[in-house]
């Protein structure tokens, strides 16, 4: 239960933390939040040659908002972007999310860009990441290059990362006003792992006068985590679309992502209950995210 | 020491702010905050139970914010000012209000996951001076407790915030200390080793000395 050895580097640049990767080579290993690392590092699941920290690195730790999207430095933490609150006001699915991602001695620490690259199908920022069409952007060898969500999550903590690669920053596009959001998911414990999970973006038209409550819905999309190992955005417009605000009706949306849906069974859950679990979350969401506070920019607590 | 394959293992000095005083060990790079601070400083009232994360038990205070010293490379802190266990009761060793507060209403028994509890407490505070007691039992479900059963636990948290909002204290300072009613009591606690007797407080210098006195790595809560 102890880290095996490994040298050590603590860049104080992109270039030089490039550089020092490609001297590690195979070997090299980013060190960011290290949430995920370390444990991996105490029960040797890896044993990397360097460790590349690169919490030192100059540049890194900005929140950008802008009118298009929050830009998110690699070493900012989890906790730092929950509590940012122009960032949040930008795009109030991110504080919804990051509420839920462990707990908060954990967010204290973790980084959002981590959890992005480390790519674990029951995290909720690649979800996040995939259902505003957001992007990851990488510098290596041969200068940057950015990959875009959902392409970018390969496969079960497999991310579109090269090697001697580093994750710089993450760009999470924000949504129009009249698109509402929520993410709901169930864990054994507040904090854990969630067995299964949804974030909705559904799109909302103004019918007629200023009244949030006339509006009726114009598209829908959906991404789960838990249930499958790449966060895949699901396209529900189609069982939602006219529909008011305040009677929405997501059975049909729920049937169509039900069947669509194939979890595995493991030890906290069968693959039967996480289907039921993911609908019933699929549909509180829809309604959580088209509810009033949910279309204005305010966070539902 | 040397690393497997020929690969040379590197030592860094590292340097520590722990509970006020500047502490510096020589350690490889592998060390881990938790081992650090029980190992090369004799800090062993911070706990290690899982190590990877999921337990609590080693929680501290990292530039005041909880952390789990087991997740967090010693070298990788440089600098940073770290907050233990033993860096909460107050020099005359009367106990920080979330302290006696877990004293006060039975939060431990075996005291193992106390002193996480206690600095995860510490932090969650800080941040939510008033919280429900949803918002307690969630802030504290990242420590685990095989005893308690967790009752005793909420109770105390939910009692510790109106102590620290009556004193108006940042539960993430060491505790003032002056408190009348411990007069008597703090003798009774020195002569435990309670009494926090701290390098930073003492005049300990920045002189890399591996040799912390014994009694200060103890707490009243760190059975």
């Amino acid at each position: 239960m102890k880290p095996p050895p490994f040298r050590y580097v603590a860049p104080r640049t992109v270039d030089d933390a490039v550089a020092a990767l490609a001297e590690a080579g195979a070997g090299g290993k980013v060190l960011a939040g290290g949430q995920s690392l370390v444990p991996l590092l105490n029960m040797r699941l890896v044993t990397p040659s360097t460790i590349v920290d690169v919490n030192g690195v100059a540049g890194l730790d900005g929140i950008d908002v802008d009118d298009d999207a929050v830009v998110v430095g690699a070493t900012v933490r989890h906790r730092d972007l929950e509590r940012h609150d122009s960032a949040v006001a930008a795009l109030p699915l991110l504080r919804q999310a990051l509420e839920l991602v462990a707990h908060p001695v954990i967010r204290n620490r973790g980084t959002v860009v981590g959890s992005l690259v480390h790519a674990d199908p029951a995290a909720e920022l690649p979800a996040v990441l995939a259902l505003v069409g957001g992007a990851v952007v990488l510098a290596g060898p041969d200068g940057q290059r950015e990959v875009s969500a959902p392409g970018c999550f390969r496969g079960a903590m497999e991310f579109d990362l090269r090697p001697g690669e580093l994750a710089v920053a993450a760009r999470f596009p924000r949504l129009p006003a009249t698109t509402g959001t929520a993410f709901l998911e169930l864990a054994r414990r507040h904090g854990d792992y969630a067995m299964a999970g949804v974030c909705v973006a559904v799109d909302t038209t103004e019918a007629d006068g200023d009244d949030p409550r006339n509006a009726t819905v114009s598209g829908a999309r959906a991404v789960f985590i838990g249930v499958s190992d790449t966060p895949t955005p699901v396209d529900l417009g189609s069982h939602l679309q006219g529909q008011s605000v305040t009677a929405l009706d997501p059975a049909g949306a729920v049937e169509a992502a039900r069947a669509d849906l194939d979890p595995t069974t493991d030890i906290h859950a069968t693959a039967d209950y996480r289907r039921h679990l993911a609908g019933v979350l699929l549909a509180r969401a829809l309604v959580a995210a088209v509810a009033p506070t949910g279309t204005d920019g305010a966070v539902a607590a | 020491m040397s690393g497997s394959d020929g690969l040379a293992e590197s030592t860094h000095a590292v340097t520590v702010t722990v509970n006020g005083a500047r502490r510096t060990a020589t350690v490889p790079a592998r060390r881990l905050l938790s081992d650090f601070l029980r190992h090369d400083l004799g800090l062993t009232g911070t706990h290690v139970g899982c190590e990877h994360g999921v337990c609590g038990c080693c929680t501290v205070l990292l530039d005041g914010s909880a952390v789990r010293a087991c997740l967090l490379l010693a070298v990788g802190v440089q600098g940073r000012a770290v907050t233990t266990i033993e860096g909460l009761a107050a020099e005359d060793g009367s106990l920080h209000p979330v302290q006696q507060a877990f004293h006060d209403h039975h939060g431990l028994q075996c005291g193992f996951c106390t002193p996480g509890f206690v600095l995860s407490a510490c932090d969650f505070l800080a941040d939510n001076p008033e919280p429900t007691s949803e918002e307690v039992r969630e802030g504290m479900a990242g420590n685990l407790c095989r005893c308690t059963g967790y009752q005793n636990i909420a109770t105390a948290v939910a009692a510790a915030a109106e102590v620290l909002r009556d004193r108006g204290m940042d539960p993430r300072e060491r505790c003032p200390g002056g408190d009348e009613d411990a007069g008597a009591g703090s003798n009774a606690r020195a002569s435990l080793g309670a009494t926090p007797n701290e390098a930073g407080t003492t005049g300990r210098g920045p002189d890399g000395s591996q040799a912390p006195p014994r009694g200060d790595g103890r707490d009243e809560v760190d059975q």
